[in-house]
C-alpha cells in the first residue's frame, strides 16, 4: 500500500542495540561471576574427574580404577548401604514431617510457636549430635541400651535415627512453606460439595502441597546420601559412601580411588537434583492472586490429636538435644554423673583446643560477609541483564551446581585443584581463605535461589524507569533493589553462618593445624574416645548457631522497623 | 483535529520506519512505519498480542526492534539504549519504589543531575500538585490508593520534562470509576503541557475518549490510522470495525457495483466495493445505524424481521432480531429506550428496519466466525 515500503521491497539492516555503561558493567559483571565459579566450583571438579582415571604416579589409565571399584564387594556394597539408608530416612521423615507442618499450618492447636522453633533447632546443630546423643543413650554405656533389645545403635539404625533428627528440620521447612497458602475458596467449594474431610485431604490439600513433599523427599534422600559426620561417629562398621571417601583418602591416602568414591557419590545426588528441578519445572501457579487465604478453624478431636501428635515428637527432639547437653555437662558417664564444666576445657582433648571453635566462627563470618555480597550481587546480575544470554545461561547453570555436589565431593575436589602443581591459586592451600571460599561455594545455590526469589518478586520495570530517569543502575541497585530485598539478604548471610559453622563433610579434607574448625575437632575427640568433650563442642557451635540466629532475628524486626516503614499501610 | 491532518505543516517528531521484530519464530511487529507529530496524543490500540507494547518498548529503546528505524526530532534513535533516549514512561503496575516516599520517586531522576536539593525540592513540588497530589510528598506509595498511586508515577515520568511521554496501559489496573477520572485528568495534563504523548492500551472506550488519534494494530500490523471519528466512522477493515465498537458482520456476494446479495436480500450501498461481481465480502453496519421509525416497506434495504432476543443496557436495549423464520438472530441493533417505548417494541414482535445505504461498510473477504 505504502508505495515507499513497495519500492524498499529488502529489508533493513539488523538493528543492534548500542550498548551503555550499565550493560558493559552488568555483562562484565557476569563475566566475572563465570570465571569465579570456575574457579571455585568446575575446574576443581574437572581435576577430581581427571584424577579417577589416573594411577597413583599420575598417568591416564582410563576406566582401570572404576573397574577395580566396582570389582571389590568391600566397596561396592556401600552403594547399597547409602542407598537404603537415605531411602528409609526420607519414607521416615516425609510423613513425621509432614504431619508436623499441618499441625503447624493448618491446626488451632496450642504451643505452635513452640513447637516450631523446638523442631527447627537442630538445624543450627552439626549433623554429629544427634548421633552423640544417641551413643549416650543407647551406646555401649547407654542407660536405655536395653531398650534396644540387642539391637546394636552402631550401624544402620543409629544412623537412620540421627538422620531423621538432622534432616527433620529441613523438609519441615519446605512443607511449613507447601502448606502456608491454600485458596480457602476451594475448602468451601469442597464443603459445599459435601465432600467428606478425608477426600478434602487428598483432593484439595495433598494436591496444593505435593510439589513441597516431592521437593522435601529429595532434599532429604541427597542430605543423608552425601552426610559424612553421622555415618563416622555412629556407623560402626556400616560401610557408606561418605565415609569410604574419608577412608580412602584420610586413611589409605589412595586419593584416586577417593576420586572414584566421590564421583560415585555424585551421582545420585545429581540425578536427584535434575529429577526434582524437572518435577518442580511442571509445577503451576495454583494460588492466583485473587485467592482468598485459608484461616484454619478450631476442631477440637483434630487439634488434640496433631497436638498429642507434635508433643511426642517434639519430646524426642528435646530429649536428643537435651542429652548432648547433659552429656557434656558430666563428670564420667555413666559413672560418675556430678556435673562439671571440665569437658568443655578443650585443651586437654585436642591440641587445638577452643581456637579451633575462634576459627569456626571467623570462618563463618567471613563467609557470611563475602558470600552475601558476591552471591546476591551474581543473583541481581543473572535477574537484571538484558540479552547476553549465553553468559547468563552458562551463569546460572554454575549457580545451580552446587545443590548437587556433595560437599565431601567438593573438598576433595579443592584438595586436588588447589594442591596441584603450577596452580597459580595454590597459596591459598591450607589457609582460611580456601575454608571460606569452600564454603560459599558449597552453599552457593540456596542462598541464590533466595536472592533470586527475593529480586523477581520486584517490579520488573524498575530497570525501565531508572533508564528513562537517566539514573545509572548500580544507585537503582544500592538504593531500591537491596534495601527492599533487606530481609532476604539477611536471610541468606543468616544461613550462611550457621551452615559454615556446623558444616564438616567439605571442610575435613581442607583445614590446616592452625586453621583447624570447631566441628573437625567433634570428629577427632570422638575418635579418641573423648565423647564428653565432643558433645561439649557440640553444644558450643548450637549455642553460637542460636544466638546469631536470635540476634538476627531482633535485627530484622529493628531494621524492619526502621528502614521497611513502606512495608506497613 | 481534522486540521491537523489535512495541513501536515509540520515535521513528525517521531518517524517509525519498517519496523519488524521477532521473538524466535514469531513475528510481534511486521514491517510498521507510523509517524507522529508534536504534540499528538496518540493511542495504539488492539488485542493482546498484537504488537502495540512491543512498538512502544521498541520506542523507549527497552526491547530493541530486529530491524527498522526510529527518529525523534530529527535524530535517528534507532540503537540507543533506552539510558540516552528522552523519554518518560509509565507502566500498569506503577512500578514505583516501594521504599522510597513520594516525593523521592518523583525527585529519583532529578538527585542524579546533580540539581542543588532546593531546586529539586521545588520541582517536586510542583510536580506534585500537577498531578493532584500537593500533600502525598513524605508518604509511601503503599500508603496510597492506585490512582494516586499512578498520578505519582505520572509525576516521576514528567520529572526530568522528557519531549515523549509512553504510557503503557496506565489505567488497566483501576478501577472503572478512578479509570474514568484519570482519564480526563492524563488528558487536560496532556492538554496543559503539550508534551507528545503515546499510550497503549486494549480498551477502546479508552482510547476513543482520550487520543487525538488511534493506530489500531493487529498481529503485528497497522490496520487503520485515523481519528478516533474516522476510525469509528469509516473503519478501513473488518477487523477495525468489529474491534472498535460493536458491529453486525454480514457475509455477502457482490452483485454489480453498489449492490451486494445479503442471504436472498439485495443491498445497495454507497461506497466503492473494491471486488469484482460475484466475489465474497463482509458488510458491516453498527448496531445503533439499524433504522427502526419510518419505514417505508418498498424503499431499498428495507426488510422484515423479528425481535428474538432484547438485551436491556439502561439508556438503550440491544435486540436480537431473526430473518425469514431462522433460529439465531442474524442482526444486532441498538435502540434507544424512547424508541423501545414509543412503538412497544417487544420480544416476538414482527417489525421493519432498513440499512441506511451510507452506513453499511463492504470488506473483501467472508466474515471471520468469532
Amino acid at each position: 500500500m505504502n508505495p515507499a515500503a513497495a519500492s524498499a521491497a529488502v529489508d533493513l539492516p539488523p538493528t543492534r542495540r548500542r550498548l551503555d555503561r550499565d550493560d558493559w558493567l552488568m555483562r562484565g559483571g557476569i563475566c566475572l561471576m563465570i570465571v569465579w565459579l570456575g574457579i571455585t566450583l568446575i575446574l576443581p571438579l574437572w581435576w577430581l574427574l581427571s584424577k579417577s582415571f589416573q594411577n597413583q604416579d599420575g598417568q591416564f589409565v582410563g576406566l582401570a580404577n572404576y573397574i577395580q571399584y566396582f570389582s571389590t564387594p568391600a566397596l561396592f556394597a556401600s552403594v547399597w548401604n547409602s542407598l537404603f539408608v537415605a531411602v528409609l530416612s526420607t519414607v521416615i521423615v516425609l510423613p513425621l514431617a509432614f504431619i508436623y507442618a499441618y499441625a503447624l499450618q493448618r491446626s488451632c492447636m496450642r504451643w505452635k510457636g513452640l513447637f516450631q522453633a523446638l523442631a527447627l533447632i537442630p538445624i543450627l546443630a552439626p549433623s554429629l549430635l544427634p548421633a552423640i546423643s544417641l551413643i549416650y543413650l543407647f551406646g555401649n554405656q547407654g542407660f536405655l541400651k536395653e531398650w534396644m533389645f540387642g539391637v546394636d545403635i552402631y550401624g544402620p539404625v543409629g544412623i537412620v535415627i540421627s538422620q531423621v533428627f538432622y534432616c527433620f528440620p529441613h523438609a519441615l521447612m519446605i512443607l511449613l512453606a507447601a502448606l502456608s497458602m491454600a485458596d480457602s475458596r476451594l475448602y468451601e467449594a469442597a464443603d459445599a460439595l459435601g465432600a467428606s474431610k478425608t477426600r478434602v485431604f487428598f483432593t484439595v490439600t495433598l494436591p496444593g502441597a505435593k510439589y513441597g513433599v516431592i521437593s522435601a523427599g529429595f532434599v532429604v534422600f541427597t542430605l543423608v546420601i552425601t552426610d559424612f559426620g553421622i555415618a563416622k561417629v555412629i556407623g560402626g562398621r556400616f560401610n557408606v559412601l561418605a565415609t569410604d571417601i574419608f577412608k580412602q583418602v584420610i586413611g589409605q591416602q589412595n586419593f584416586e580411588m577417593g576420586a572414584v568414591v566421590g564421583f560415585v557419590l555424585l551421582i545420585p545426588a545429581v540425578v536427584a537434583f535434575f529429577a526434582d528441578r524437572i518435577i518442580q519445572g511442571r509445577q503451576v501457579a495454583l494460588l492466583s492472586a485473587r485467592a482468598v487465604p485459608l484461616i484454619p478453624q478450631p476442631d477440637s478431636r483434630r487439634d488434640n490429636a496433631l497436638f498429642v501428635f507434635c508433643a511426642v515428637v517434639g519430646s524426642l527432639i528435646f530429649v536428643l538435644l537435651a542429652m548432648a547437653v547433659w552429656a557434656s555437662f558430666v563428670t564420667r558417664w555413666p559413672y560418675n554423673l556430678a556435673l562439671t564444666l571440665k569437658n568443655y576445657n578443650f585443651g586437654e582433648f585436642d591440641t587445638n583446643g577452643w581456637s579451633a571453635y575462634v576459627n569456626s566462627v571467623e570462618m563463618a563470618a567471613w563467609t557470611a560477609v563475602i558470600g552475601t555480597v558476591i552471591i546476591f550481587v551474581g543473583a541481581y546480575l543473572l535477574e537484571k541483564t538484558r540479552s547476553f544470554a549465553v553468559g547468563r545461561v552458562l551463569a546460572q547453570f554454575m549457580a545451580m551446581l552446587p545443590m548437587a555436589v556433595p560437599g565431601l565431593v567438593l573438598g576433595l575436589a579443592y584438595i586436588f585443584f588447589f594442591n596441584a602443581r603450577g596452580n597459580p591459586f595454590g597459596f591459598i592451600y591450607a589457609t582460611m581463605a580456601i575454608l571460606v571460599v569452600n564454603s560459599i561455594t558449597h552453599f552457593y545455590t540456596v542462598s541464590h535461589l533466595t536472592a533470586t526469589t527475593a529480586l523477581k518478586q520486584l517490579d520488573h520495570e524498575f530497570e525501565a524507569v531508572s533508564a528513562s530517569l537517566k539514573v545509572s543502575l548500580l544507585r537503582t541497585m544500592t538504593r531500591v533493589s537491596v534495601p527492599v530485598c533487606l530481609p532476604a539478604v539477611l536471610n541468606i548471610s543468616i544461613y550462611l553462618f550457621v551452615n559454615a559453622m556446623t558444616t564438616v563433610s567439605a571442610v575435613i579434607f581442607l583445614y590446616s593445624t592452625e586453621t583447624k574448625l570447631a566441628a573437625v575437632t567433634i570428629i577427632n575427640m570422638d575418635e579418641s574416645g573423648f565423647t564428653a568433650a565432643a558433645a561439649a563442642m557440640a553444644v558450643a557451635i548450637v549455642a553460637t548457631s542460636a544466638s546469631v540466629k536470635i540476634a538476627h532475628l531482633l535485627i530484622t524486626r529493628r531494621l524492619e522497623r526502621r528502614t521497611q516503614a513502606w512495608r506497613q499501610r | 483535529m481534522q486540521e491537523k491532518d489535512a495541513t501536515p505543516v509540520k515535521n513528525p517528531y517521531l518517524r517509525i520506519e519498517r519496523l519488524k521484530k521477532q521473538f524466535g519464530r514469531f513475528w510481534a511487529l511486521k514491517d510498521i512505519s507510523l509517524e507522529i507529530f508534536p504534540g499528538e496524543f496518540v493511542c495504539f490500540l488492539g488485542p493482546s498480542g498484537c504488537g502495540k507494547t512491543t512498538l512502544l518498548r521498541a520506542i523507549a529503546g527497552l526491547d530493541i526492534q530486529t530491524s527498522g528505524r526510529i527518529f525523534q526530532a530529527d535524530k535517528e534513535i534507532s540503537n540507543l539504549p533506552a539510558s540516552q533516549r528522552d523519554f518518560g514512561i509509565v507502566f500498569q503496575s506503577y512500578a514505583l519504589f516501594p521504599n522510597l516516599t513520594v516525593a523521592d520517586n518523583v525527585g529519583y531522576g532529578l538527585v542524579s543531575r546533580r540539581l542543588p536539593k532546593v531546586e529539586i525540592a521545588t520541582r517536586v513540588t510542583d510536580l506534585l500538585r500537577l498531578v493532584g497530589l500537593p500533600d502525598s510528598g513524605p508518604q509511601y506509595p503503599a500508603q496510597l490508593s492506585g490512582g494516586m498511586q499512578q498520578r505519582v508515577a505520572l509525576a516521576r515520568a514528567l520529572a526530568l520534562s522528557p519531549g515523549l511521554l509512553l504510557l503503557d496501559e496506565p489505567l488497566s489496573a483501576l478501577d472503572a470509576r478512578v479509570r474514568a477520572y484519570l482519564r480526563l485528568e492524563i488528558r487536560h495534563l496532556h492538554r496543559r503541557l503539550g508534551v507528545t504523548t503515546i499510550m497503549v492500551t486494549h480498551d477502546q472506550e479508552e482510547a476513543l475518549t482520550m487520543a487525538d488519534r488511534i493506530v489500531v494494530m493487529n498481529q503485528g500490523v497497522i490496520e487503520q490510522v485515523g481519528t478516533p471519528l474516522e476510525v469509528y466512522r469509516e473503519p478501513s477493515s473488518a477487523f477495525v470495525a468489529d474491534f472498535v465498537g460493536k458491529t453486525n458482520l454480514l457475509p455477502g456476494i457482490v452483485v454489480k457495483p453498489g449492490l451486494v446479495r445479503y442471504g436472498a436480500m439485495d443491498l445497495s450501498c454507497s461506497i466503492d466495493i473494491k471486488p469484482g461481481p460475484g466475489s465474497d465480502v463482509t458488510l458491516a453496519i453498527r448496531p445503533e445505524d439499524v433504522v427502526v421509525r419510518n419505514v417505508d416497506a418498498n424503499a431499498e434495504n428495507t426488510f422484515a424481521v423479528r425481535v428474538a432476543e432484547m438485551e436491556f443496557l439502561g439508556s438503550f436495549c440491544r435486540v436480537g432480531l431473526t430473518l425469514n423464520g431462522d433460529a439465531k438472530p442474524a442482526l444486532l441493533a441498538d435502540f434507544s429506550i424512547n424508541t423501545v417505548r414509543d412503538l412497544s417494541i417487544a420480544e416476538g414482535m414482527q417489525m421493519l428496519v432498513g440499512l441506511p445505504r451510507e452506513r453499511i461498510r463492504v470488506f473483501p473477504g467472508t466474515p471471520k466466525p468469532p
